[in-house]
C-alpha cells in the first residue's frame, strides 16, 4: 500500500505542477465567465441610441409612436417624400420611415430608407410598433379597447407535481433533466480527458524505458492502479478548482463590467445551487433557458427554479453522481491503461480505442434522444445496467427517480464491471509493458490474458 | 556462501524457450559476469531474478531463502533499457524510486547527497532528466540502481553509453561497491569488456548454461601451454617437446606461438630458446572468455 500511495503521489503531483495544468485552470473559469457576459456586454454596447425620422402622409401615427431608450423618433412636418430624403440625407439620423396616404383597413407601402442597411432589430422592431397600433386603432374603431383585451388575454402555467410515498413533491421536468444530463456530460467528458491522460502515461513509461526500474521494485498492478488514482486526483483537482474559480470570475466579470446581464444572476444561482450538489455546473444551461420568459417573468421563473431544486433528492443525486464518475472513471480508465501498455506509441492506438469510445458515445446520444424522452423505457432500463453505459444513463435517470432496486443493480454491476476490467486490464498491462516494438493484434491480446508471467 | 543459488530454471514462451534447466551459484562478495550471446536468455534470467517474471520450473535461492518479493528491496537492477522519467527533476527521481525501494525519505536524502558529491553533479539535481546529456542520464541511474545499498547488484550491459572516463568511474565504484560487501552481476554479451573484472562467470548459450565457475579456475582449465615468444635471430625448433604453432619473422625480429608437448615445462622451453635466439619477450597465451566461449560452444555443437 505504501509503494501505490508513493505512486500515486507522484502522479497527481508531476501533472498539477505542469504549467498545461495551471493554465488550464486558471484560464477555463475566465473563458467561461466571458462567454457568459460577453453576449449581455455586447447587447449593451451595441445599444446606442437609433434615430428614425418620420414621414407620415396618412397622419394616423401622428403623436402614436413613442420613442423608446434605443429607438427615438422624429416626426417630419408636411414634405414631399423627396424633400424629405434630402433633409433625411443631410443628418446622421439612422432612418427614414415613409408612411403613405393608407387607410386603417389596409395598411401597406411603408418603406424604410437607410444610408447603410437597415437593421434587421430595428425593422422588425417598427414594423411591431406599427402593427400594434394600427391593431389599437382596429380595436377602436370595433368599439373595443385594449384594456379590456388583455383582461380577455389568459396566461396558463401547469404546475407538475409527483404523487410519491413521500407525499407530493413539485416537479420540473426541464430542472431535472438538467440535473441528470449535466452529471453525465461531466462524467463522459472526465473519463475521455483523464482516461486519454492514463494512456498516455503508460505510453511515456514505456517509450521512457522507465517500466523495467519500476517493476523491478513494484508490482505491474500497483503501478497501474497508483496511476489511476493519481490521475483521478488530478481530475477532481481541477475540476472543483473549475467549480470555485467561474463562480469567482463570474461574479468578478460581472462586477467589473458592471453588465446588467439577466444570464447572470440565474447562472451564478444554478452555479451555486450545483457547486451545493457538489455536481457543479456549467452554468450555461440554466441561463438558456432562463432566457426565454420575459423579464417580468423572471422572478417567478427564480422561484420556480428554486422550488425544483428544493424538490430534487439532491443528497441522492450527488451520491449518485459520485458513484458513477468514480465507477466509470476506474472502468475506462483500467481499459485506457491497458491500450497504452499494449501499444508503443500512440499513432497505434486507434484500433483499440475504438470499442472503448464507441459505448460512451452511444450512451451519451442515447440519453439524449432516447433516456430523457422515457426515462423509464426499456432502452433508459438496459443501459443503466450495462456497465459500459450505466455511468451515463444511470446519471440522466436518477434525478426523474429510480425504484432503488435497479440503482442498487446498477451499482452493484458497476463494481464488478470495474473489477473485471481491472483484471483484464493488468493482465495485458503486465505483459504489454515490457514488450516493445511488436505490433499487437486482438488475438494476440487476448492470449496476454492468460500468459502465466 | 552463495548470495544467490539457481538450480533447474526453465522458461518457456509461446514459440521459443528462453532458459532451459540452467543452474549456478553465485557467490557473495563476488563480481559475477554472466555472459553470452545476445538471445541466449541472460535478460529472462535477469528478470526471474528480480521477479519482474517468474519461472515456468525451477528454485531460486537468494541468501539461503526461497525467492521471495521481499527480496527486492535487496537488489538493485540498472536494465539494458536505460530510461527514467523524463519530465521529472534529478533529486526528485531519485528519492521516488530509492523510497520504492523501501528507504526511508530522511534516509533517502542523505544517501542522494552523499552520492552526488561523489559524482559532482549537485548543479544537476534541480535540472529536468531531459535536460542531461545521455551520460549524465546514466550516471544518475547507475546511482538510482545503488542508492538503497542492495547486497545483490544486477547490472544489465552496464558499460554500454558510456564514455571511457564515466565507464571508468562506473568500475572504480563496482569495486568499492564490492569491497563494502556487496554482490555484483555483470550481464554482457562483450565478454571482453568484463573479463578483467569478473570474479566468477557462467556462459550461457541458446537458453542452457554452457559453463560456470571462478574466472581463473575456467581460464586454467582451457590453457593450451602454449606460449608467445618475440625475440632477434633465426627461430627453428628442431625439438620433438615444442611444436611451433605460427612464426613470423620481420627485419630480423621473430614472433612465436609455441607449444609445450611431452610435460615440457614454460623453461624448458626458455633454456631451449636462449640457446639459440635472443629473447625479448615470453608471454603465456592464456585464451580469453571469448575464445573459450568460442571453443565451448563448438563442442557442444559437435557432441
Amino acid at each position: 500500500m505504501h509503494k501505490i500511495w508513493l505512486i500515486i503521489q507522484r502522479e497527481y503531483l508531476t501533472r498539477v505542477r505542469k504549467k498545461s495544468f495551471i493554465i488550464m485552470t486558471l484560464l477555463t473559469p475566465l473563458l467561461l465567465a466571458t462567454f457568459m457576459i460577453l453576449p449581455g456586454l455586447l447587447i449593451s454596447m451595441s445599444g446606442e441610441e437609433e434615430t428614425v425620422m418620420v414621414l407620415d402622409e396618412s397622419g394616423l401615427f401622428e403623436n402614436k409612436l413613442e420613442s423608446r431608450k434605443d429607438l427615438a423618433f422624429i416626426p417630419l412636418p408636411d414634405l414631399t417624400l423627396d424633400q424629405a430624403k434630402t433633409i433625411y440625407q443631410e443628418t446622421d439620423n439612422t432612418a427614414l420611415l415613409y408612411i403613405p396616404k393608407m387607410s386603417i383597413e389596409d395598411p401597406k407601402g411603408f418603406v424604410v430608407y437607410g444610408k447603410k442597411n437597415i437593421s434587421i432589430q430595428t425593422q422588425v422592431s417598427l414594423e411591431n410598433m406599427l402593427e400594434k397600433e394600427i391593431e389599437n386603432q382596429r380595436y377602436l374603431a370595433s368599439g373595443l379597447d385594449r384594456q379590456t383585451l388583455d383582461k380577455i388575454k389568459a396566461d396558463v402555467k401547469i404546475t407538475a407535481v409527483n404523487l410519491s410515498n413521500e407525499g407530493e413533491k413539485g416537479n420540473n421536468a426541464i430542472i431535472t433533466s438538467i440535473a441528470g444530463v449535466v452529471g453525465a456530460v461531466i462524467i463522459y467528458f472526465f473519463i475521455f480527458l483523464y482516461g486519454v491522460q492514463i494512456m498516455r502515461g503508460v505510453i511515456e513509461e514505456k517509450t521512457n524505458r522507465i517500466v523495467e526500474v519500476m517493476i523491478s521494485s513494484v508490482k505491474p498492478f500497483q503501478l497501474m492502479m497508483g496511476k489511476i488514482v493519481g490521475i483521478a486526483a488530478v481530475g477532481l483537482t481541477q475540476f472543483l478548482l473549475w467549480v470555485i474559480l467561474s463562480f469567482f470570475a463570474v461574479t468578478a466579470v460581472s462586477a467589473a463590467f458592471g453588465v446588467d446581464a439577466a444570464p447572470s444572476p440565474a447562472a451564478q444561482y444554478a452555479a451555486g445551487q450545483m457547486a451545493a450538489q457538489g455536481g457543479g455546473l456549467e452554468a450555461d444551461d440554466p441561463t438558456a433557458m432562463a432566457n426565454e420568459p420575459g423579464e417580468d417573468e423572471f422572478a417567478n421563473t427564480i422561484t420556480d427554479v428554486k422550488q425544483s431544486f428544493a424538490s430534487l433528492n439532491i443528497g441522492l443525486i450527488f451520491f449518485s453522481f459520485l458513484f458513477y464518475f468514480l465507477g466509470g472513471y476506474l472502468l475506462y480508465g483500467s481499459l485506457f491503461g491497458a491500450i497504452g501498455a499494449a501499444v508503443d506509441n500512440e499513432t497505434d492506438t486507434q484500433q483499440f480505442m475504438m470499442p472503448i469510445t464507441i459505448p460512451l458515445v452511444i450512451a451519451f446520444i442515447m440519453s439524449y434522444s432516447i433516456v430523457l424522452k422515457n426515462p423509464d423505457g426499456p432502452v433508459a432500463f438496459w443501459m443503466s445496467m450495462i456497465p459500459l453505459t450505466s455511468p451515463i444513463v444511470m446519471m440522466v435517470r436518477v434525478p426523474f427517480g429510480v425504484p432503488a432496486w435497479e440503482l442498487l443493480l446498477s451499482m452493484g454491476l458497476l463494481v464488478a464491471g470495474f473489477i473485471f476490467t481491472t483484471w483484464i486490464a493488468s493482465r495485458i498491462y503486465r505483459v504489454g509493458i515490457l514488450m516493445y516494438g511488436k505490433k499487437v493484434n486482438y488475438k494476440e491480446l487476448s492470449k496476454w490474458l492468460f500468459y502465466r508471467v | 556462501m552463495s548470495i544467490l543459488k539457481i538450480e533447474g530454471v526453465s522458461k518457456f514462451y509461446a514459440n521459443h524457450t528462453a532458459l532451459d534447466n540452467v543452474s549456478f551459484e553465485i557467490p557473495q562478495g563476488c563480481i559475477f559476469g554472466l555472459l553470452g550471446p545476445n538471445g541466449a536468455g541472460k535478460t529472462s534470467l535477469i528478470r526471474i531474478i528480480t521477479q519482474i517474471t517468474g519461472a515456468d520450473s525451477g528454485k531460486i535461492y537468494f541468501k539461503g531463502e526461497r525467492l521471495q518479493p521481499g527480496h527486492i528491496k535487496d537488489m538493485g537492477y540498472l536494465p539494458e533499457e536505460r530510461g527514467l522519467y523524463k519530465k521529472m527533476k534529478v533529486g526528485e527521481q531519485l528519492l521516488y524510486l530509492a523510497q520504492l525501494k523501501g528507504l526511508s525519505k530522511e534516509d533517502a536524502t542523505a544517501r542522494i547527497k552523499s552520492w552526488i558529491d561523489r559524482f559532482e553533479i549537485r548543479e544537476w539535481l534541480d535540472k529536468n532528466i531531459e535536460d542531461l546529456s545521455k551520460g549524465m542520464q546514466q550516471k544518475v541511474q547507475f546511482i538510482a540502481t545503488v542508492l538503497h545499498e542492495p547486497s545483490l547488484i544486477i547490472l544489465d550491459e552496464p558499460f554500454s553509453g558510456f564514455d571511457p572516463i564515466n565507464a571508468n568511474l562506473i568500475k572504480d565504484e563496482i569495486l568499492s561497491l564490492r569491497e563494502r560487501g556487496a554482490t555484483i552481476i555483470f550481464s554482457t554479451h562483450r565478454m571482453e569488456s568484463v573479463e578483467e573484472l569478473c570474479d566468477n562467470i557462467a556462459l550461457i548459450n541458446r537458453s542452457r548454461k554452457v559453463l560456470d565457475g571462478p574466472v581463473k579456475e575456467i581460464k586454467d582449465t582451457y590453457k593450451t601451454d602454449t606460449y608467445q615468444v618475440i625475440g632477434n635471430g633465426q627461430l627453428m625448433v628442431t625439438s620433438p617437446d615444442f611444436e611451433v604453432l605460427e612464426q613470423h619473422s620481420n627485419h630480423g625480429i621473430f614472433r612465436a606461438s609455441i607449444k609445450l608437448l611431452n610435460n615440457t615445462s614454460p623453461n624448458d622451453l626458455l633454456r631451449y630458446l636462449i640457446q639459440r635466439v635472443e629473447v625479448h619477450s615470453f608471454v603465456e597465451l592464456v585464451p580469453s572468455i571469448n575464445e573459450i566461449f568460442i571453443q565451448k560452444v563448438k563442442e557442444t555443437h559437435h557432441a
